[in-house]
């Protein structure tokens, strides 16, 4: 498990991060969300040991991390970047022995990760020659090449497409699969919705919430109900401990004050005819999201 | 196929290790670009065209033979080593010689003190009257060991292949730190490796470069000198040949490591050239210095023992002789101490700005970190 703890980090007067803890698990994939400048790279560049924080501690499986541990993690940084004019193949050799992988394994993880990644092809080709969706694919594969037992990954999907989106997910679950903790940063919630285990949400430099993806529904839960009737669901206004909040002919979104007013509306409904739906409203996590940040 | 087919043993680089990985992309990627072979190519046929025009232009002063028409007796001047002497009958057949082009000049009974005449086609052969001329004897008290001339080609040879491989390196070294700023592949590379391994390998890559284009150079002097049979000159040159490969070395490393932290400083190739100028002075002064007063002797000996233009300076005293046998060897500690602190200085700009982007970071603030 990966643990930041009370990481604080200043630039003058400035506070960039503000005693910044929260938790990684092991096999599990977290996504790291925030607005621009909340303290999302920050925060990466600080665990990966390329930022030194002004107070506060990263530990893995309970010990405060040294250079040694760093060696094993994966990093893939914010801004994009591999030498353009070194050859795909012959980069990520380089990185894999700079992470102290012996040069027959680091050729063999090469070959590997370039099949996997669908890059096999282009392995000879100078990276400035790729385009944009193999560049950032060659940059997933150079964060991966050593087999790291942590990856750290600033905004892994931007730039994308969905096929790549899928490939690219589909290495990351197996990563985690092997018990390896994953964070990574995104824009886009609706991908860390569907992907993520847990999220950490951070805003002006502080953690807002964090835990399973589960457990920020049910935080952040409302007592709001969907409801679609055959006939006109006008009734619904005035039924006791409910508000509409929309309506729309048969359709009706509400809050109920408790969940005994919200079945009273499902038994009134049944009376008055057929019910096609009647469900509560999740709310997705860019809701959440909004809300926990402002 | 997963990730956990390929997991590795890995163990941690030491510091040497990390160092020449980085090192040896750099001279493997240098290697490739062809902007550099050409470069080295062209500063090499530089060298050995100057040799060669050298020996040509040395062969065509001293030995090319001056034909003359002699009337009479010959035999005494035929003993004069640059002279062609054909012997004829009468001054009438010696001026048809000339006329013709034959010879270059007729030497003719005269009435003069010398009891001779030259007759020439338009214009006085200066080297013949000076040849036939007596001369009185002179001494000098402080000879010169070398030929000034030569002296100052010398000097311009150390200067234009020291400034040379300096700038072409140096740059080189500063695109190299801030081509991975710009791409933040350094992010990469100081998650897996300390700053000063990254900085220790590019100088380690580069100066071995710079040193093997320098010995090539050299070699190929050496080489030029024997086949030219200028072997004499060689003798006179070789011990400041080889001073000057030692004091490149060491000096280079100085260069680069200041190249390298200045480079760091800035994150656009765009901005390298406000970031390295002023250590492209330190480059180029010595330069101009060898080129202005190549034959002054307090301003070589000054410059035999400021570390950027040691390189230069100590060898060309080596060459002229004014250096007593102790003092490149000082020098070459004076050198080697500043590079230390240089190095030292250098590495913690290096590891404070790498991380640094936008605009340019202060070098006081890199060195407060």
């Amino acid at each position: 498990m990966l643990q930041i703890d009370g990481v604080t980090k200043r630039y003058g007067d400035r506070t960039a991060l503000d005693a910044v803890s929260f938790e990684v698990g092991d096999g599990r994939l977290t996504g790291f969300v925030g607005g621009n400048g909340a303290g999302k790279t920050t925060t990466m560049r600080i665990i990966l040991g390329v930022l030194s924080a002004d107070s506060g501690v990263v530990r893995l499986g309970g010990s405060a991390l040294g250079p040694d541990d760093r060696r094993r993690f994966g990093y893939m940084p914010e801004e994009r970047g591999l030498y353009a004019k070194m050859k795909v193949a012959e980069q990520l050799v380089y990185l894999a022995r700079l992470h102290g992988v012996s040069r027959r394994d680091a050729e063999a993880n090469t070959t590997d990760l370039l099949e996997r990644l669908e890059l096999a092809e282009r392995r000879d080709d100078t990276v400035e020659s790729l385009s944009l969706g193999n560049q950032q694919r060659a940059q997933i594969a150079a964060a991966l090449v050593h087999s790291p037992e942590v990856l750290i990954l600033d905004e892994p999907f931007s730039g994308l497409d969905p096929m790549a989106v899928e490939t690219v997910l589909g290495v990351l679950h197996d990563v985690a699969k092997q018990g390896a903790p994953v964070l990574f940063s995104s824009h886009q919630l609706d991908v860390v919705e569907r992907l993520c285990d847990d999220v950490v949400v951070i805003a002006h430099g502080q953690i807002r919430a964090s835990g399973s993806k589960q457990k920020l529904q049910d935080d952040n839960a409302v007592r709001q109900f969907e409801l679609l009737v055959a006939s006109d669901a006008a009734w619904v206004r005035e039924m006791p401990g409910v508000t509409v909040l929309d309506f729309d002919g048969g359709y009706a979104l509400f809050e109920a004050d408790d969940d005994e007013a919200a079945q009273g509306v499902l038994r009134r409904a049944l009376r008055q005819g057929a019910v096609a739906s009647f469900a509560p409203r999740h709310r997705s996590l860019t809701e959440i999201f909004t809300e926990v940040v402002k | 196929m997963t990730i956990a087919d390929t997991r590795a043993h890995t163990r941690a680089n030491t510091f040497a290790q990390s160092a020449m990985l980085v090192a040896d992309r750099e001279v493997r990627m240098r290697l490739r670009s062809k902007a550099f072979i050409v470069s080295s190519a062209i500063l090499l046929l530089a060298v050995i065209a100057s040799i060669v025009a050298g020996s040509i232009f040395g062969a065509s002063a001293s030995s090319a033979m001056t034909r003359v028409a002699v009337v009479g007796d010959g035999a005494a001047l035929a003993q004069v080593a640059s002279l062609e002497v054909t012997t004829v009958g009468s001054v009438d057949e010696a001026e048809r010689l000339v006329r013709a082009g034959d010879v270059e000049a007729a030497i003719v009974p005269g009435d003069g003190p010398t009891g001779i005449r030259i007759v020439a086609l338009d214009e006085a052969p200066g080297d013949l009257v000076q040849l036939l001329s007596a001369s009185p004897e002179v001494t000098l008290l402080e000879p010169n060991d070398q030929n000034a001339g030569l002296a100052y080609l010398v000097g311009l040879g150390f200067g234009i292949v020291f400034f040379m491989a300096a700038t072409l390196f140096g740059t080189t070294i500063a695109q190299s730190v801030v081509e991975e700023k710009s791409t933040r592949v350094v992010e990469i590379l100081m998650s897996a490796i300390s700053a000063r391994a990254l900085l220790a390998g590019k100088v380690i890559g580069n100066t071995l470069l710079a040193f093997g284009q320098i010995v090539l150079i050299a070699a190929a002097a050496i080489v030029g000198l024997v086949v030219t049979r200028q072997d004499a000159l060689l003798g006179d040159l070789g011990p400041s040949i080889v001073w000057f490969v030692v004091f490149f070395a060491v000096g280079f490393v100085l260069l680069a490591a200041l190249f390298a932290s200045a480079a760091a400083l800035v994150s656009r190739q765009e901005d390298i050239g406000s970031v390295t100028t002023p250590v492209m002075m330190l480059v180029m002064i010595p330069y101009f210095l060898i080129v202005f007063a190549w034959d002054n002797d307090l301003v070589l000996t000054i410059m035999s023992y400021v570390p950027f233009s040691a390189p230069i300076g100590m060898p060309m005293r080596v060459y002229l002789g004014t250096a007593e046998w102790w003092e490149p060897l000082l020098s070459l500690i004076v050198i080697l101490a500043t590079t230390v602190v240089v190095v030292l200085f250098g590495s913690k700009i290096y590891a404070n700005s790498l991380l640094r982007t936008g605009a340019r970071v202060k070098v006081l603030e890199a060195l407060r970190g």
